[in-house]
């Protein structure tokens, strides 16, 4: 079950023509791949488009109605694979993942779909995580498109152009008989908007059919002779064909007067910035109407040249507002400029920042100084000349102040006592060479635990220290996420580790779920998905690939038992890769499924028992030694109204979500006895009340009889 | 806090932007933390208004505990669609709304807030950051250059704690910061069209609504801050008649015998002496009296009137804490006490019928065992490590102690009874040598560095919590000392004292004091 539910939402698929579709980026994708006449979709999750495998994942019955077939592919290679359907078969099909790190996983099968090339539309939809936000390297897809010879679609971030740009990329990828992505920003994913609304198309032929008359076509195996020809075929067939489509379709487009001296060729997505900084320098009405000539690149690759160099043909300056690095469109259009002996002084990473997220600022300065140097009359005096800010200097002194917030695990995250008790460990046996993988265990690299040094990709984790395998005075220690562990690490991580005989220790973290990128099921989820095979466990798979030594935790929280394990996988003498799997499910999901079943458990006056911590204000001492082991954020700090205290003590705030954590932490820290658990009993029974009460009662008679024959605290006032 | 009311929105006409209508409002959160709800509730009142709105946002891993902002654009509706950013931009920032007070000096160094523009309405509470809570003493960043960092930047702000708010009427804090921006008149929507939003959320729309109203009326005006719940440290005061007279009596004795110190040091005297009586007993207290007097007449005869007595101060603080160190005994009293369970079940019993049972989560050791023992007894066990170890194979391990049991109950209580042979035992004279030892080192400096006497004095702050982290603690005491010792004779010692104990207290290791000795020893060598 996915953190977020869109079960609601999806119902909106199935609006009629005309009708306002509203809502996010993504469900508008959605909506778009039905009104495209799609005959399979799936992909991989991960920021920004996991949302969207979520919603298909909702979707699945509407999806269903229509013929269409959705799998929740194993990996984003996997999902690029499953194209080839529309290599041999005349059926649009559509998968999704994020970029780059996911085109970098599909590589391989990305290549080989470019090379047969397709006959049914092949759409490919990215999450570009670049900038503000992102938890990846920042690198482009250009350079994929460019080198397997595939589309990209870079659309202006508004619905009915994302929409409009899923259908063009159906018709370019069939109109060129190749493979189109489609690019979508972090922001353009999350946008709420507006589009209208067309018929949902049933697919031509569905994926039935298809099973049912299979056909094969020797030219499009990538495999020689043939892939000799695939190659001829991209340069002199598909690219030619791709820019006519783009040009008689005016797929890119144009605004602006026909006539300026100067003017701005942008991709798509960066269409919104550059209009808002027109709009801040006079230069555009809130409608977009530009003063000066946009032209607007919603496909980015291929360029069409002569498009660009009509756009060029009586201007004097252009700048290329292309983000990311290396300036692969400048490049290309410069060269394009000069074999045709073009005039235009053409700029773009001279004015805007060689590297980085063009953010507003950014975008705004650069178009500002471009222009200053190129046609000042179109600015005004404040533009021309503008002024410093007086408010720097506070600025730059809150900037000292402000403490960073990087995002951390969430309270009552299961993951937090593994890294606590690694934490232990290591204060016994010294520190260790640990890699991380991906996912939100990645978290422990951050304070307080500052554990793990390296992440090297998707399921790679425990082969990213392969070079230790060979052991030494002390083991290795990887850490990988059952995500990554059932995307690749099953191979690449552990059945390496087994056959090159690795004295490392592995520490499989399972949550249940595919849990950084929104809690998706995978196939050791525990939850019975009806559509789905899950339940498959972890270590059965490493029994299956010869793991002898593993230690399964089935309650990550029970960190004495986790060091000790750990420990053990440390210092036994076992040959061969050590693998702890430690379980407990993912808080916030666990909270999602439970907290309505138990309101309602309490309304229909069910007996329910809900855990809370708490710590005794008095008996904290405020050294804080609990959140360097743990951090959970429900710990805060209090200043206390007592002259003799100066440093603050901890309390726990109403988040605590009872999972013991700190408990536990502080037990096998041996810390301090300030924790305890109160569990609350709703609705209890009626001999359990009765006890209860006579239980306070004698307990408040002791305690009366001790504090008459003592001073306490509130008799002593003077 | 700050509170600044201001007239209806008066929007600025800089440019096409302005004339056509568009309001840009920028939402920074903490993920998690009500953000999202915040946004999709203006999302939805501005689109039920007939404006164009556009929402982005950057969830991705950001969701998860760190700072996430959220991005609005609205206009009045028109047939054609208007072209917005996705992102705010320094300078182009209409409403900051910020959740807490660290988030909107966020905005600030991010540059979204300029004096010409940008009205801030931000809650002034406090979710404290990592790098404030992991330092071993007070890492709390201090909010009033940030407060005033505000002022300064921001066209107009409104400032309440609206977490305080929320929780008042268990409502969740995007209902107080909806209601605080329905009540600065900033956007052009009528009160009942921010409740109706409320309502068609469909959940928890009382509680929202009791917020939100309250949240409204004081970004109004019309109501005033509550002044913070300050939690009385005394739930309730023992009836009268229940009190042990003999005991009062010699109680107010010993508050008149305070009143006989000098002015400056009877506050925290008296807080010094509450906490030994309530540790311990009035004899105790009395000890504690008669050696701050005997300090008092030494500073005194030290010129300490002409510095406000600025070493009994400083003692009084300290020995109190000396004196009433954290043992078992100290634990099982404090957590068997009335007030404590009046605490909890004000907390967690409601009215509702429920009940709860209350787990300590303790981890005695060998030493703890030994420590309750008398002191001869204690010793000769603490010098054998095959007693040590036996005791600590029976002894030491994470135990639950159910306390609202009896027989829970009765454990800690019973431990707490050894209150009357404290003073027999093992630890209390190893504590009382220690602070002894430490009140003459620092009382012997009094005549040649008063400044540095005071600072031997604040070294013991260096010392508290239990097991590995109290012995840390001795630790880091040992290595102060040692490297005051060094500047002992230098006129500037205080300035270096006063560093180190700063050093010792910057992270648990003591890498940040092992720096600061490195300083230390490479010059006086």
């Amino acid at each position: 079950m996915a953190e977020r539910s869109f079960k609601k939402e999806v119902q909106q698929l199935k609006i009629p023509a005309g009708e306002t579709f509203r809502g996010e980026g993504i469900l508008a994708i959605t909506k778009a791949l039905l009104e495209s006449g799609v005959g399979y979709v799936g992909g991989y999750q991960g920021a920004p488009i996991s949302h969207l495998m979520d919603v298909l994942a909702d979707a699945e019955e509407i999806l269903g109605d229509l013929g269409v077939h959705f799998e929740a592919n194993a990996s984003e290679a996997a999902a690029t694979a499953m194209l080839a359907a529309s290599v041999s078969y005349p059926i649009r099909g559509a998968v999704t993942f994020k970029s780059v790190v996911g085109t970098n996983v599909a590589s391989d099968a990305l290549s080989n779909l470019a090379s047969a090339g397709v006959k049914g539309g092949a759409l490919i939809v990215l999450g570009e995580d670049y900038g503000e936000g992102s938890s990846i390297l920042q690198e482009r897809v250009h350079a994929f498109a460019m080198k397997s010879q595939v589309w990209l679609l870079d659309p202006r971030p508004n619905l009915p152009s994302m929409v409009k740009a899923v259908k063009d990329g159906f018709d370019l990828s069939e109109a060129s008989s190749t493979p189109v992505m489609l690019e979508l920003r972090i922001r353009a994913c999350h946008v709420h908007g507006a589009f209208v609304a067309s018929e949902n198309k049933r697919p031509p032929v569905t994926v039935k059919e298809a099973l049912a008359n299979p056909s094969r076509d020797m030219s499009r195996v990538v495999l020689p002779p043939a892939l000799f020809h695939h190659e001829q075929e991209k340069v002199h067939q598909r690219w030619p064909a791709a820019q006519k489509f783009i040009r008689e379709r005016g797929l890119n487009e144009s605004f602006g007067p026909k006539d300026g001296r100067v003017g701005l060729i942008l991709q798509g997505g960066m269409y919104n910035t550059v209009v808002r900084a027109l709009q801040r320098l006079g230069l555009a009405d809130i409608n977009g109407d530009s003063d000066v000539p946009l032209y607007v690149l919603n496909v980015t690759y291929p360029l069409v040249d002569d498009e660009f160099l009509d756009f060029c043909a009586d201007k004097s300056a252009a700048l290329v507002v292309e983000e990311g690095q290396p300036a692969y469109i400048e490049q290309a259009f410069a060269a394009v400029l000069y074999k045709n002996k073009g005039t235009v002084q053409l700029s773009g990473k001279d004015y805007l920042p060689p590297a980085g997220e063009y953010t507003g600022a950014v975008v705004h300065a650069g178009i500002a100084g471009f222009l200053r140097d190129h046609q000042p009359g179109l600015l005004s005096d404040r533009d021309r000349a503008p002024n410093r800010p007086e408010t720097d200097e506070t600025v730059k002194q809150l900037a000292e102040i402000v403490p960073q917030r990087p995002p951390g695990f969430c309270t009552g995250c299961p993951e937090r006592p593994i890294f606590a008790a690694m934490k232990l460990v290591e204060e016994e046996l010294g520190e260790h060479q640990i890699a991380g993988d991906i996912g939100c265990h990645l978290f422990s690299t951050m304070p307080p635990f500052n554990i793990g040094g390296s992440t090297m990709g998707y399921g790679l984790g425990p082969a990213s220290n392969a070079a230790f395998d060979g052991g030494g005075d002390k083991r290795a220690i990887s850490v990988l996420g059952d995500g990554g562990f059932w995307h690749s690490g099953l191979t690449a991580s552990v059945g390496n580790a087994v056959f090159n005989q690795s004295d490392g220790v592995v520490m499989i973290v399972d949550n249940y779920y595919s849990a950084a990128t929104g809690g998706q099921d995978i196939l050791s989820s525990r939850a019975d998905n009806p559509t789905k095979a899950t339940q498959h466990p972890i270590e059965k798979a490493l029994a299956g690939v010869g793991v002898e030594w593993v230690r399964t935790i089935d309650r990550t929280y029970d960190v004495g038992k986790m060091r000790d394990t750990l420990r053990e996988a440390l210092t036994t003498e076992a040959s061969g890769p050590k693998v702890i799997v430690a379980s407990s499910e993912c808080m916030l999901n666990r909270q999602r499924r439970e907290r309505p079943i138990r309101n309602q458990a309490v309304k229909d006056g069910k007996r329910v028992v809900t855990p809370k911590f708490g710590v005794d204000e008095d008996v904290c001492t405020g050294d804080h030694a609990c959140i360097r082991l743990s951090g959970c954020p429900s710990l805060g700090l209090k200043k206390l109204d007592d002259p003799l205290r100066d440093d603050p003590i901890v309390q726990i705030d109403e988040s605590c979500v009872g999972c013991g954590n700190c408990g536990e932490v502080a037990e096998a820290a041996v810390l301090c006895p300030s924790f305890y658990q109160v569990d609350r009993v709703q609705n209890p029974g009626r001999f359990e009340a009765a006890i209860s009460r006579l239980r306070s009662r004698v307990i408040a008679a002791l305690q009366n009889w001790r504090e008459n024959r003592r001073l306490v605290k509130q008799d002593l006032v003077a | 806090m700050n509170v600044a009311v201001h007239a209806d929105f008066e929007r600025r006409q800089d440019d096409a932007l302005d004339a056509a209508g568009l309001i840009r409002l920028a939402v920074l959160a903490v993920g998690g933390q009500g953000g999202g709800v915040l946004t999709n509730w203006i999302l939805s009142l501005a689109e039920q208004n007939g404006y164009f709105v556009q929402t982005t946002s950057v969830p991705g891993v950001a969701q998860r505990t760190g700072a996430t902002i959220y991005y609005i654009e609205m206009l009045p509706g028109s047939d054609r669609q208007p072209v917005l950013a996705l992102m705010p931009t320094p300078g182009d920032v209409d409403i900051v709304v910020a959740s807490e007070l660290m988030e909107a000096g966020r905005a600030v160094t991010r540059g979204f807030v300029t004096p010409d523009r940008t009205r801030l309405i931000t809650s002034t509470h406090r979710m404290h950051a990592v790098s404030e809570k992991i330092v071993p003493g007070d890492g709390i960043v201090n909010p009033q250059p940030v407060l005033d960092g505000l002022e300064k930047t921001a066209r107009s702000v409104i400032a309440f704690d609206l977490a305080a708010v929320a929780e008042r009427h268990k409502a969740h804090i995007s209902a107080s910061l909806f209601g605080a921006l329905a009540g600065s008149r900033l956007l052009p929507f009528e009160r009942d069209a921010f409740e109706a939003t409320i309502r068609s959320s469909k959940r928890g729309v009382e509680a929202s609504l009791a917020a939100f109203h309250e949240a409204f009326e004081l970004a109004r005006g019309t109501r005033r801050e509550a002044a913070p719940a300050s939690v009385p440290d005394v739930p309730q005061t023992r009836p009268a008649a229940a009190r042990p007279k003999v005991l009062a009596a010699r109680w107010q004795a010993l508050v008149a015998d305070v009143e006989t110190l000098p002015k400056p040091v009877r506050d925290m005297a008296l807080a010094g002496l509450q906490k030994a009586v309530d540790y311990q007993d009035a004899d105790y207290g009395k000890l504690y009296l008669e050696t701050l007097r005997r300090v008092v007449k030494e500073d005194t005869a030290h010129g300490g009137e002409a510095r406000n007595f600025d070493f009994s101060r400083m003692l009084a603080k300290h020995l109190a804490n000396a004196m009433c160190y954290d043992d078992v005994i100290r634990v099982a009293d404090l957590k068997t006490r009335r007030q404590r369970y009046e605490r909890i079940d004000d907390e967690y019993g409601g009215s509702d019928g429920s009940v709860f049972t209350v787990t300590e989560y303790m981890h005695p050791r060998a030493e703890e065992f030994a420590s309750v023992l008398p002191a001869g007894l204690g010793r000769r066990l603490k010098d054998s490590p095959l007693g040590l170890r036996i005791v600590g194979r029976i002894f030491s391990r994470g135990r639950r102690v159910r306390t609202d049991r009896l027989s829970g109950f009765l454990i800690l209580f019973f431990v707490a009874g050894l209150r009357r042979f404290r003073r027999r035992l093992l630890r209390h004279h190893t504590e009382e040598a220690h602070w002894r030892d430490w009140l003459d080192r620092a009382t012997v400096q009094l005549p040649r560095n008063y400044d540095l006497a005071v600072e031997l004095l604040r070294v013991r702050r260096l010392i508290k919590g239990y097991g590995d982290t109290h012995a840390r603690g001795h630790g880091k005491y040992d290595k102060v000392i040692a490297g005051i010792a060094l500047v002992e004779g230098r006129d500037d010692a205080a300035e270096w004292a006063r560093r180190l104990i700063d050093a010792g207290l910057q992270d648990a290791q003591g890498k940040t004091l092992e720096g600061a000795l490195e300083t230390v020893r490479s010059f006086v060598d």
